[in-house]
C-alpha cells in the first residue's frame, strides 16, 4: 500500500509530503521521506514500524516538538511547519498531549502535583481539578494514588497517572509513544484497554506508536512505516 | 504553582541545596562579620571616648582618629598652659603606645588622680582604688581585655615586650582597655615630658562653643586639633577610616564573586540533573519564560537561604570573636546590613543562575526527553 493521499476534510491531523532531515555534523540523515497522512477527529490510529522507520520523528513533528524540513503538517488547524517555536509550544499546551514509554512524570512531585503542573502550564483552573476530572480519574483507577510520588508507584500506575496528566488539559489529540513499552503484559493490556475506552467513551483522538502489532490492533487503523515512508495503511 | 515546583525541587535534592545555601552563606557571613567588627570597634571606641568625661579633646598637629596613637609629640607643659585657658577647670594629658600590630591595640599611660577626677574613676571588678599603680610595672585592665587575655588581678600580662602585673580589673568603657602609670609609659616610649593628647573639662557645658572657638584662636595651639567630645564621637565611624571602607568593599566584592560562582555552578548542576525534567515541562507546553522563572526562583530561594544562614553564622562569629578577641575585634550585629547582604546574595544568585537558565531555555525538548 502507498501513503494515504486522499484528503479528508474532517482530518484533525493532515500531513502532506512531509520530509525531515537531521544534520549531524557532515552527515545528513533523512528520517522522513515524503509522508502523507490524514487522521480524522476521534480516530485511534496505530503507527507501527521498526527502529529507524521514522515513526518517532513523525510523532515529534505532529506533537510540535520539532519542525519539519519541508512539507505540510496541519494539527488542529495549525501548520507546525510554518509557525515559530512559541506557537509550537502553544500547540503542546493547548491541543496536543503526550504519553511516553518511560512515563516521564516529574519525579519530585506527587501524582496530584504532576497533573496540577500540566493544568497550570495550560493555564487551567486547578482548585477543583479532582471533581472536574472525576471521570478520567475513575476510569484510570488512580484516585487513591494521587498523593504518591512516581517512585512509590508501579509502572502501570505511573503510566495511568501520565495518561491522566495528558488528558487533564482536554487536548484534541493524545500522542502515545510506545505506551506499553515498559510494562508487563497485564499492565500493557490494561493500558491499551484504557486507551481504547478513552477513545470510545470520550471520543479522544489518539495516535499511538508501537513496535507491537497486537497492541496496534487496539486502534481503528494501523499505519506501517519503513525507511521514512508509510508503506501500508490498513 | 511555580513556587511549589521550586520548593519540591529544592526538597528533592537536599544535599545540593544545603551545600549551595552554605556556600552562599559563608561570604554573607564574611561581609556581616567584617562590617560588624568595624562597627563594633567604632562603637567601643565611641563609648570609651565618652567615658573619659572630658568636654574637649586636644590633639597634636597631624593626629587624626585613625593615626598617631603611638606618638607623644605634645610637651607636657601644654597641660598647664591649657588649664589656664578661660572656662577650663581640669586638664589631663595621656600617653598612648601601640601594644600590637593594629592601631587600636594600644595601652594608655594616665595620671591616675587627674584622670579619676575627670572621668569619675574606675568601677572595680577585681581590686580597689587603692591598688592602682602602687608599684612600678603595674597595669590596670578592663574586663574586655581581661577576658580576651584570660588574666585576673595579680596575674602577669606581656605588653611592649615586658611583663606587667595586673593591679586591678575594671569595668570597660573609659578611654582604653589597658592603663599604666604615665611616667612609666613615657620612659618606655622615650617621650619623657611629652603626652599624646590632652583632655579638658569645662566649668559648664554651656561654655563649650565659646571655649572651642577661643582655643582655636590661641596662637600657641595653631595646627592643633581641638574638638568637642561629640565631634570626636561623630568622627568615630567606619567611613572616617578610609582603609576600613576599602576593606569592606573588597570583602563585599569577594562575597559577590563567590556567591556568583557558587550559584552558577550549583544551578548548572541542577540544570544538568534536571535535563529530562525540563524536557517533560517543555513537552507539556512550558514556555521559555516559565522554565527560566523556575531556575531564577530557585536561585532566589537559595539566595534567601544563604542570607539567613550567613546571618546565623555572623552570630556564631560574634560569639567566637567575643570569646577570643573581645578587646581587639569587638563585633557588633549590624541589622541595617541584613537587607544589603540579602540584596548582594540575591543579586549574585540571580546573576549566577542566568547562564544555566539560558541553557535550560535553549534545551531541545527531544534531546532533553532522551537524556538519561
Amino acid at each position: 500500500m502507498s501513503s494515504s493521499s486522499v484528503s479528508d476534510p474532517g482530518a484533525i491531523i493532515r500531513v502532506r509530503e512531509l520530509r525531515k532531515v537531521y544534520n549531524t555534523g557532515k552527515v545528513s540523515v533523512e528520517a522522513l521521506r515524503g509522508v502523507n497522512l490524514d487522521v480524522p477527529k476521534g480516530e485511534f490510529l496505530s503507527i507501527v514500524g521498526p527502529s529507524g522507520s521514522g515513526k518517532s520523528t513523525l510523532f515529534h513533528i505532529v506533537g510540535g516538538l520539532t519542525p519539519p524540513t519541508s512539507g505540510e503538517v496541519v494539527v488542529g488547524g495549525v501548520d507546525v511547519g510554518k509557525v515559530n517555536d512559541a506557537k509550537r509550544t502553544e500547540l503542546r499546551r493547548t491541543s496536543v498531549s503526550f504519553v511516553f514509554q518511560k512515563f516521564n512524570l516529574l519525579p519530585n512531585l506527587t501524582a496530584r502535583d504532576n497533573i496540577r503542573t500540566a493544568l497550570y502550564i495550560a493555564g487551567r483552573r486547578m482548585d477543583h481539578f479532582e471533581s472536574e476530572l472525576r471521570n478520567i480519574l475513575e476510569l484510570l483507577g488512580i484516585e487513591g494514588r494521587l498523593e504518591q510520588r512516581p517512585n512509590e508507584m508501579s509502572g502501570g500506575e505511573q503510566q495511568r497517572v501520565a495518561i491522566a496528566r495528558a488528558l487533564a488539559t482536554g487536548p484534541a489529540i493524545l500522542l502515545a509513544d510506545e505506551p506499553t513499552g515498559n510494562l508487563d503484559s497485564a499492565n500493557s493490556l490494561a493500558v491499551l484497554n484504557l486507551l481504547r475506552d478513552l477513545n470510545q467513551r470520550l471520543g479522544q483522538t489518539i495516535l499511538m506508536i508501537t513496535h507491537n502489532t497486537e497492541a496496534a490492533a487496539f486502534g481503528h487503523r494501523t499505519v506501517h512505516m519503513r525507511d521514512g515512508r508509510i508503506v501500508e495503511n490498513q | 504553582m511555580i513556587l511549589r515546583l521550586v520548593w519540591e525541587n529544592i526538597r528533592f535534592r537536599p544535599m545540593r541545596t544545603l551545600l549551595s545555601v552554605l556556600l552562599i552563606g559563608v561570604p554573607v557571613m564574611l561581609i556581616l562579620t567584617l562590617v560588624g567588627v568595624s562597627h563594633g570597634f567604632m562603637d567601643d571606641s565611641k563609648r570609651r571616648a565618652e567615658g573619659v568625661g572630658a568636654d574637649i579633646f586636644v590633639w597634636p598637629p597631624g593626629r587624626s582618629f585613625s593615626n598617631g596613637a603611638g606618638a607623644a609629640p605634645m610637651p607636657e607643659g601644654s597641660v598647664q598652659f591649657l588649664i589656664r585657658q578661660p572656662h577650663v577647670t581640669q586638664a589631663t594629658g595621656v600617653v598612648t603606645a601601640l601594644a600590637g600590630k593594629m592601631f587600636w591595640d594600644s595601652i594608655t599611660g594616665i595620671d591616675y588622680p587627674a584622670f579619676k577626677r575627670m572621668s569619675g574613676g574606675f568601677v572595680f571588678v577585681e581590686g580597689a582604688d587603692g591598688d592602682v599603680f602602687r608599684q612600678p610595672g603595674e597595669v590596670v585592665v578592663d574586663t574586655t581585655f581581661a577576658e580576651e587575655q584570660k588574666v585576673h588581678r595579680g596575674g602577669k600580662v606581656k605588653l611592649l615586650n615586658r611583663y606587667w602585673t595586673v593591679a586591678a580589673v575594671v569595668e570597660s568603657g573609659k578611654l582604653s582597655h589597658a592603663f599604666v602609670n604615665k611616667p612609666e609609659l613615657q620612659e618606655i616610649n622615650d617621650a619623657r615630658g611629652h603626652v599624646s593628647q590632652v583632655y579638658l573639662k569645662l566649668d559648664s557645658p554651656a561654655n563649650l562653643a565659646t571655649s572651642l572657638d577661643a582655643l582655636k584662636h590661641v596662637p600657641e595651639l595653631e595646627d592643633y586639633g581641638i574638638y568637642s567630645t561629640k565631634q570626636v564621637v561623630d568622627m568615630t565611624s567606619p567611613d572616617s577610616v578610609p582603609a576600613v571602607g576599602v576593606f569592606v568593599r573588597v570583602i563585599i566584592g569577594i562575597g559577590v564573586f563567590t556567591g556568583l560562582i557558587v550559584v552558577s555552578l550549583s544551578m548548572y548542576m541542577a540544570v544538568l540533573q534536571r535535563t529530562r525534567e525540563i524536557g517533560i515541562l517543555k513537552s507539556l507546553g512550558a514556555t521559555k519564560t516559565f522554565v527560566m522563572s523556575l531556575i531564577l526562583w530557585e536561585a532566589a530561594v537559595m539566595g534567601l537561604g544563604g542570607t539567613m544562614v550567613g546571618i546565623a553564622l555572623s552570630f556564631a562569629s560574634k560569639a567566637v570573636l567575643g570569646k577570643f578577641l573581645a578587646a581587639s575585634m569587638p563585633q557588633a550585629i549590624v541589622v541595617d546590613w541584613w537587607p544589603i547582604v540579602f540584596g548582594i546574595a540575591l543579586g549574585s544568585a540571580l546573576l549566577g543562575a542566568l547562564y544555566p537558565g539560558m541553557l535550560a531555555v535553549r534545551q531541545d525538548p527531544i534531546e532533553a526527553l532522551a537524556y538519561e
